[in-house]
């Protein structure tokens, strides 16, 4: 909402109060103030300029010389190649040194040989338009007289420019919350700032001669088919219209406010509207066929063509004001193109209605088209203000001579609201703000704003207060200790501890153990990502994830931004691919990331289970025992025991022969790998992608408790090591467990440290070699027990295997 | 045998003195103190002097060989110490040839402030809480006072799963709240981070997915100057204990009395700027006390507890801590952007 400073000094003298003042003030009791404008600020060392004397240019056919008076104490020659001044005009003249709002700047100079010690100006260069100054015409100069507003204040030469032609108004812009519709007015914004800076608001109740005789009803019949959607429709008929500019005070507070000026009626309309925060509407009333207003829905198959020439096809959804055959305006949003106002206009219909806002913002909404009278009704208006409104339009009409109001107001009004009755309680009111706000001086704070007490003066306790019709934010007394705050001070309020009892608080351990798991990731270089949760059904495609593969099965969001982000991800690992090859991309030579992130898997009842996954991806100077020495280390950090991998050959995301299924006793933990290098193409990567996906709920259900210690070794190890000859197919892991079985528990460490497949071996077999560690916690190991395990160890690979000591 | 033995002295102590390597004397201790000796030599001809010479030149003998024996022992140490020296100088590196690297991985700049924040209101007792973000219209708007018709429940602002718009990806962190009325214990002090969606298409400002994060305390008495001084102590710690701020009102449908709160522009102290936009104040959160119908909606009966509740986005927090100018950033995850934190 554009306020002019001006027009709101009408309703309270706050013409002492500075700019600054005046935006701080508003701000902190709930007005906040987002832009400040002066109009014509970039205007400088403009004057009204006298044209004394105008001869022919001697070098030039068409520009004059003229002699100007500006109020010094000799006039000054300007050269100027306009054609439409005349001598004893007055015109915009830009002195030496003047700036202009194109950003233009004038110097003193000489036009073909001629001297010219400034620039004759039009309305444009003054950045106004010919609906500013309407009398004017676009080419020429700004002629000052040919506008009777202006020739009638009679202006003097030599006067500043922007304050001659009343340019200079402060305008300030705020943000309304949706909440204060009534703040969408010039009226409701005075009421603010009258209870803001407690100056007294000066309201005006207009009154109407109606003088034209006859009466409305003798020409209009008005029928709400749809009371719900229309609660209130009044309106008043004006005859023997003459459609003409409207007073240029008029135009200024319109143009201050964001509109344009178009005509007298149409003005009136617009300045009502910023004036009372009601939206009207002026029908010429030839047009509405049988003088007979419908207020209904539309019908299917019913089409208006707007003020704005754009065809609309209507729905049965949207409100319409029609007359007996058609549409003549979409109700609350903008009037049809086959009743506007035009030049020829005799009657017209004034309409001041309250419509249902929702209503109003959904068909604005499909039609695509939101404006100021929509933005407005659709946070719901005050049904009381239509009357009033009306009757400030004709009164206007009478002030303006635009015509002649018919007698009477038609006011369909079938269901008047009681008003709203709240009890003020100013004990609950401290109590709830943590004040000790005397009850009176809580009272006085409402009165600012309206609420007084039913009763009549304010008590010393609890009262039924009074809410005027405006304020259909305030329904409960919460909402009066709102406004005893915004008036006593947010600021004013104390700042206190929250008291009471004492919170536990903390992490829980399922916290914790998710900040450790990230420590984890860190410590091994992985850097954390965030991924969107919303992904294309595509990328199932791209990860190669099967056709019947139940993950295919998403919540699919039913309005989606586009395709790529139409369903909720049932898998983490293409959101980790996209970020990969989007490093890739970059040319980033290698990346390691991890992402703790929900997937989310549609439940039975619409809604969704979201476990966490801790996701891990990597490129570049890394290979699988390198990733699978990350996502160990994870594991061990997190003191999860009897882990094991096993080859997955099926997961069509990774590479066949470079997956591994991780398990942590029976419980499976995730999966690992080399991501397939038919994967990797789809994400137009080049190089061995690794990844992990790893269930954040089985990694903390399977991680270790408080670690307990172990006695430090006190005797002596054995060590020996072992290295058999076995077939291709028998695995590490294999070996290991057999070995550990075969040895007992005095074996504590079995390390690989050779496979070797080549010379002294035959195909198909390969070496394997350990290097144990015997170990007895009681006494010395002799050699004669280290030589009875490794003979058991033998053995067993030889039984179980075939394997034979190399 | 006197002088044999005193020149035997001169020739290895100076030998000794001049020895330039451990082995070499090695040999000099051989060559005169060995089995087969010089000095063993000149002893064993000890059987030839009288009985009065014998212990005057024995204690003679023994002399040289101390001597000769402190002379080795000096000399080694003098090439211990020598050889130390040399290995030291030899091994010396530049020190500004940069270390072997060791990549340490990076924690997400937006969790970083999240942290931050984390461990302040733990601090102040609270507990986090995490919740559903496929949610129901009923907690997401109806039990907050969303009315039915309130733009924001409109398909052009928030995601929906179904055509009767009952389900829908949560537009704000608040949910959490009602779920958290519903299900736990009063006194409640909790904050509550998470993903939230809103159908807005990406630009340097905007995300259909961000992060908000949202407070409450409820409890019997709870007031307004209670959420007045939590939020001081909070912004506070966030942002510098000189940090000076104002509430101002606003509107919110689950709160009333609403406000925002503005901390005073760290750059321009106030005067205006365009960080602050020319205001001289800097938005940083909206908050309020829980409207009653909110309360009572969860089962919680508002004449006997009342509470605060605030909540902001982390991502206009993180871009403005760390000074990064496009929201895109954040979801685009560069590594030469995550490690830069």
């Amino acid at each position: 909402m554009d306020l002019s400073r001006n027009w709101l000094h009408e309703f309270v003298d706050l013409t002492d109060v500075s700019d600054k003042a005046f935006n701080d003030e508003m701000t902190l009791s709930g007005s906040k103030v987002e832009t400040v404008r002066r109009e014509g600020a970039e205007i400088q060392n403009v004057v009204v300029g006298k044209i004394l004397e105008m001869t022919r240019h001697e070098n030039s056919d068409h520009m004059w010389v003229c002699q100007i008076d500006v109020g010094q104490d000799k006039p000054i020659q300007v050269v100027t190649g306009a054609q439409n001044q005349r001598v004893g005009d007055l015109v915009p003249v830009a002195l030496d040194g003047a700036a202009l709002p194109d950003g233009k700047t004038i110097a003193a100079g000489a036009l073909r040989g001629v001297a010219s010690n400034g620039m004759c100006c039009s309305y444009q260069e003054l950045g106004l338009t010919d609906h500013d100054f309407p009398h004017n015409t676009e080419n020429g100069l700004f002629l000052l007289n040919r506008d009777p507003d202006l020739a009638a204040k009679r202006l003097k030469a030599g006067e500043d420019i922007t304050k001659a032609i009343g340019y200079n108004d402060t305008v300030v812009e705020f943000e309304i919350t949706p909440n204060r519709p009534d703040c969408l007015s010039v009226i409701g914004l005075a009421r603010e700032a009258s209870a803001t800076f407690e100056r007294p608001l000066k309201l005006h109740t207009p009154s109407v001669k109606a003088a034209a005789g006859g009466n409305i009803r003798d020409h209009a019949r008005i029928d709400v088919a749809d009371s719900a959607l229309c609660p209130r429709y009044t309106a008043r008929l004006v005859k023997n219209v003459k459609i003409a500019p409207s007073p240029l005070w008029m135009r200024e507070r319109i143009r201050a406010a964001g509109m344009r000026p178009i005509n007298n009626i149409v003005d009136i309309t617009n300045y009502v509207m910023l004036e009372y925060g009601q939206p009207m509407h002026a029908f010429d009333f030839s047009c509405v066929d049988g003088g007979h207003v419908v207020v209904r829905t539309a019908k299917d198959g019913e089409s208006i063509q707007t003020l704005d020439g754009r065809d609309h096809a209507l729905n049965p959804n949207m409100l319409c004001i029609c007359d007996e055959h058609k549409p003549v305006c979409v109700a609350g949003v903008m009037g049809g193109a086959n009743s506007e106002i035009v030049g020829d206009t005799a009657m017209v219909l004034f309409e001041s209605a309250n419509f249902d806002g929702v209503s109003v913002r959904r068909t604005a909404t499909a039609l695509g088209m939101r404006t100021d009278a929509s933005s407005r009704y659709e946070k719901g208006l005050d049904v009381q203000n239509t009357l009033p409104a009306v009757e400030r339009a004709c009164e206007l009409v009478e002030l303006l001579g635009a015509g002649e109001v018919v007698d009477g107001v038609i006011d369909v009004f079938p269901n008047p609201p009681e008003p709203t009755v709240i009890r003020m309680e100013p004990d609950k009111v401290n109590a709830f703000l943590g004040t000790d706000i005397p009850a009176a001086e809580q009272y006085r704070y409402l009165a600012r704003v309206g609420i007084r007490a039913a009763a009549g003066d304010a008590p010393d306790g609890a009262a039924d207060v009074l809410v005027p019709s405006w304020r259909g934010d305030v329904r409960a007394l919460c909402d009066l200790a709102e406004e005893v705050a915004r008036f006593y001070g947010y600021n004013n309020i104390p700042n206190t501890l929250t008291r009471g009892e004492t919170t536990r608080g903390g992490f829980t351990e399922t916290q914790r153990f998710e900040r450790a798991l990230g420590a984890s990731c860190r410590a091994l270089g992985y850097d954390e990502i965030i991924t969107y949760s919303f992904v294309s059904p595509s990328y199932y495609d791209k990860i190669r994830l099967p056709d019947d593969s139940p993950l295919r099965a998403s919540l699919k969001i039913r309005n989606p931004l586009g395709e790529d982000t139409s369903i909720l991800r049932t898998t983490i690992l293409p959101s980790m691919l996209e970020i990969v090859s989007r490093n890739y991309n970059y040319r980033n030579k290698s990346a390691r990331l991890y992402e703790l992130g929900k997937v989310y898997l549609p439940r039975a009842d619409g809604l969704a289970d979201e476990p966490k996954v801790l996701a891990l991806g990597a490129y570049g100077d890394v290979e699988f025992f390198a990733f699978k020495g990350a996502v160990e280390a994870i594991l061990r950090a997190a003191r999860i025991s009897n882990v094991r991998f096993e080859a997955c050959a099926d997961n069509t995301a990774y590479h066949p022969g470079r997956c591994a299924e991780v398990y942590a006793g029976e419980t499976r933990l995730g999966v690992f790998g080399q991501v397939h290098p038919l994967v990797c193409a789809n994400y137009g990567v080049e190089t061995e992608v690794y990844a992990a996906e790893l269930k954040f709920d089985a990694l903390y259900e399977t991680r270790g408790g408080k670690p307990e210690y172990r006695p430090l070794p006190k005797f002596p190890a054995a060590t020996r090591d072992v290295a058999v000859v076995c077939a291709e197919s028998v695995t590490v892991g294999a070996l290991e467990s057999c070995i550990r079985a075969a040895a007992g528990e005095i074996l504590r460490e079995a390390a690989l440290f050779d496979v070797y497949r080549g010379a002294g071996i035959p195909a198909g077999s390969k070496s394997v070699a350990f290097s144990l560690v015997l170990r007895a916690d009681d006494r010395s190991l002799t050699s004669e027990e280290a030589d009875a395990a490794m003979q058991r160890i033998v053995a067993a690979l030889s039984e179980q295997f075939g394997a034979r000591l190399r | 045998m006197r002088e044999k033995l005193e020149a035997i002295r001169a020739a290895a102590v100076a030998a000794m003195e001049n020895a330039d390597k451990a082995e070499e004397l090695e040999a000099l201790r051989v060559q005169y103190l060995g089995k087969k000796g010089e000095l063993t030599a000149v002893l064993k001809q000890m059987g030839k002097l009288s009985a009065e010479e014998r212990p005057v030149v024995g204690q003679l003998a023994n002399d040289v060989r101390a001597k000769l024996e402190a002379a080795i022992e000096a000399r080694a140490e003098q090439l211990a110490r020598r050889a130390m020296a040399a290995r030291l100088l030899a091994e010396t590196v530049d020190v500004t040839i940069p270390g072997a690297p060791r990549k340490l991985g990076k924690r997400h700049p937006m969790y970083q402030v999240l942290d931050e924040i984390e461990d302040i209101f733990i601090g102040l007792g609270f507990e986090i809480i995490e919740d559903r973000e496929v949610e129901l219209a009923e907690y997401n708007f109806t039990k907050l006072n969303v009315e039915e018709g309130h733009p924001a429940r409109e398909w052009t602002d928030t995601f929906y799963f179904t055509d009767d718009s009952s389900i829908l990806l949560r537009t704000q962190t608040s949910p959490m709240q009602i779920h958290a009325m519903e299900t736990r214990p009063l006194p409640i002090r909790m904050i509550a981070p998470g993903r939230v969606y809103r159908k807005d298409e990406v630009d340097a400002t905007h995300s259909p997915m961000f992060h908000q994060i949202e407070g409450m305390a409820i409890d019997k008495g709870i007031t307004m100057a209670d959420l007045k001084g939590t939020l001081n102590t909070v912004v506070r710690s966030l942002y510098g204990a000189d940090t000076v701020t104002r509430f101002r009102p606003h509107h919110f449908p689950f709160t009333e009395p609403s406000c925002e709160m503005d901390i005073q522009c760290y750059k321009c102290h106030g005067a205006g700027c365009p960080t602050c936009k020319g205001e001289g104040w800097i938005e940083v959160l909206g908050a309020g006390m829980i409207h009653p119908k909110v309360l009572e909606g969860c089962g919680i009966d508002s004449k006997v507890y009342s509470g605060w509740a605030f909540g902001f986005g982390l991502e206009r927090l993180a871009l403005g801590q760390y000074k990064i100018s496009d929201l895109r950033l954040i979801f685009e995850n560069d590594v030469r952007f995550l490690e830069q934190f």
